[in-house]
């Protein structure tokens, strides 16, 4: 293995309460060294010149889908982790609602084999019930050994009040978190968009909020009753974020992760009948986009995840009513956060990569990663926060395009990202 | 589902055989505005020509998030509050093929926006009743209805032809 010498960068390791002009030795995989630039004494066989450049612990994604396996024609688990890396994600999340369901150990293992060709950390997210289908739960003991990082059944909620407590359960005992997509289908009817004056005016049917939040209050009550870790999934509505606050005041082991679509826009982007704005759950009023700004602000919100989610043309090209929920996100995940919060003076970029890497890794345990102390993964996100630039989708590096992004202007690039010591992407 | 633009033009184009102008007008549509595309095409043109637009329905067929559709859409729950006084009284029908799960009491329907001519007495003398078609006779309105003098809903059937025609030769570019 090599050596590579990050240098004269600044780096903000928010895990470490570090923020400041280094150099970092990267050797054989992990952190060898922090040195106040110039002092290192290793040797290095590549050295990076990082002037102006901001130095973080690898991001990571707590939502993606990679639609591998059995989705190929939408992502696949090497492109997926192609366009993660384009994005500054060092390690993606992958949620198990693929074809077969990862709900086994198998799959799991299917999944982190070399051959399907991931160029970033894969860590499965394990279904949370047999099939996602609710009613069964599925072995977690096994699916944590065979790597999984949490349990969820995302896309399909699980309904059952005494299924998810008895998920929570299970999951306290091996230590995993339940990662919950709140909707209550029953109330949600799962209609194309949120309920409200947007939706009468363009003749579709509504999910009203309440479908989100009132499943998130039940989660939290079973959460306070069995002790388990629950990671509330793009949480979209100001009043679920209430919750959440109340929940963490009350004790209970509670996150919440937003994704960047929610915090960019509104149900008015719904307007023109554009797919690439129909996603689950739907984006939201004027009013929920402030709490969640706010939520991000205040620290209610522990982590920004994707909720990457490729689709095909043919999936999307339809009615508004039939069209595919979910939109794709790796690649602007960090200029969506710098763009919106950090360039606009809301949050500081120690918040931004807290955001992005230390609070996810601590979500889902990943030992290691989320920090660049001595002897930590050398997992590292590169960027220029103050860079100028336009997403391109037609240069995505995923298999889909469903996304509102082309053409539109970002403040902050990601210039390379390392994973365990070896440079993946690079625009150095 | 959300814009029948060609029908709101030849409403008001009826409408305007009958009154001088919508300026002033009380405009009441009854029924199911959430299915229909006429409701949301008249309030847009109805309310930019001056007319009050009153909407009338249930809960379930008429969500409170109607009254932002246009300037000035007031929601009337009662129909005998909603017709009083009106010059055009529009009634929609209930769309079944597209209810999905709402639950509809026809009986209970029936009974409170049914527009019988006891009804139609509460709207002024002049006035006019409307219905976009096709119409479920004994539904929304009795035989009695849709069959008297100010029953104007084969005129608009008509008209859709003029207007329709009228449009087309505009947008080919065709001189008055």
């Amino acid at each position: 293995m090599s050596t590579v010498l990050l240098k004269g960068g600044h780096l903000i390791d928010p895990a470490r309460g570090f923020n400041a002009l280094a150099d970092v030795v990267l050797r054989d995989g992990r952190v060898e060294e922090i040195a106040e630039p110039g002092k290192s004494k290793s040797t290095a066989d590549e050295t990076l010149n990082l002037k102006g450049l901001t130095v973080a612990p690898g991001f990571i994604d707590l939502h993606v889908h990679l639609r591998e396996p059995g989705q190929t024609h939408k992502e696949s688990i090497a492109t997926g982790t192609a366009a993660a890396a384009a994005g500054g994600f060092t390690s993606v999340c992958a949620m198990p609602n693929t074809r077969p369901i990862n709900d086994s150990p198998a799959v799991t293992r299917w999944i982190q084999d070399e051959e399907r060709g991931a160029v970033v950390n894969v860590f499965p997210i394990a279904a949370a019930t047999l099939g996602s289908l609710g009613e069964k739960l599925s072995d977690y003991r096994r699916l944590k050994e065979a790597g999984a990082v949490a349990l969820s059944d995302d896309g399909k909620p699980i309904l059952d009040d005494h299924i998810m407590r008895e998920a929570l359960a299970l999951a306290a005992k091996v230590g995993l978190p339940v990662i919950q997509h709140a909707e209550d289908t029953k109330i949600s009817g799962g209609n194309p968009m949120n309920e409200g004056v947007t939706s009468f005016k363009l003749g579709l049917r509504g999910q009203p909020s309440a479908s989100e939040w009132q499943m998130v209050e039940r989660d939290i009550r079973l959460a306070s009753q069995e002790g388990g870790r629950l990671h509330v999934a793009h949480v979209s509505s100001a009043k679920s974020l209430d919750i959440v606050r109340f929940g963490r005041a009350s004790q209970v082991k509670v996150t919440a992760e937003v994704t960047p679509h929610h915090f960019l826009f509104t149900e008015e982007s719904c307007s023109t009948y554009d797919t690439r704005y129909k996603m689950s759950p739907p984006l939201r009023s004027a009013a929920d986009r402030e709490a969640i700004l706010a939520a991000l602000i205040d620290g209610t919100v522990d982590a920004i995840a994707t909720d990457h989610a490729p689709h095909a043309l043919f999936e999307k090209e339809v009615e508004f009513d039939k069209a595919a929920f979910g939109i794709t996100g790796l690649e602007i995940a960090l200029a969506a956060t710098i763009t919106e919060l950090q360039h606009t003076g809301k949050i500081s970029l120690t918040r931004v990569v807290e955001l992005l890497s230390t609070n996810p890794a601590r979500i889902v345990g990943l030992k290691g990663r989320g920090t660049l102390a001595e002897g930590s993964v050398a997992d590292v996100t590169i960027f220029d926060p103050k860079k100028r630039w336009t997403y391109d989708v037609e240069k995505t590096r995923s298999r889909s395009r469903n996304c509102p992004y082309g053409g539109m202007q970002f403040y902050g690039k990601v210039r390379a990202t390392i994973v365990a010591g070896k440079v993946i992407f690079s625009e150095l | 589902m959300h814009a029948h633009p060609s029908q709101a033009l030849l409403d008001a184009f009826t409408i305007l055989n009958h009154k001088k102008s919508l300026k002033g007008l009380k405009i009441v549509t009854i029924g199911d505005i959430f299915h229909s595309r006429v409701a949301r095409s008249d309030a847009h043109l109805f309310s930019k020509l001056g007319a009050r637009v009153v909407f009338c329905g249930p809960d379930v067929l008429l969500p409170n998030s109607a009254r932002e559709l246009a300037p000035g859409v007031e929601i009337v729950r009662d129909m005998d509050e909603a017709i009083r006084g009106a010059d055009v009284v529009m009634m929609l029908r209930v769309q079944q093929e597209r209810l999905s799960g709402m639950q509809i009491n026809v009986d209970e329907y029936i009974r409170r926006y049914q527009l019988t001519s006891a009804k139609l007495k509460l709207a002024k003398r002049d006035a006019i009743v409307m219905h976009p078609g096709p119409m479920i006779r004994g539904m929304e309105m009795t035989d009695e209805v849709a069959d008297c003098k100010q029953s104007v809903v084969l005129e608009q059937v008509l008209n859709g032809v003029k207007v329709r025609m009228a449009i087309l030769a505009t947008l080919l570019g065709g001189k008055r």
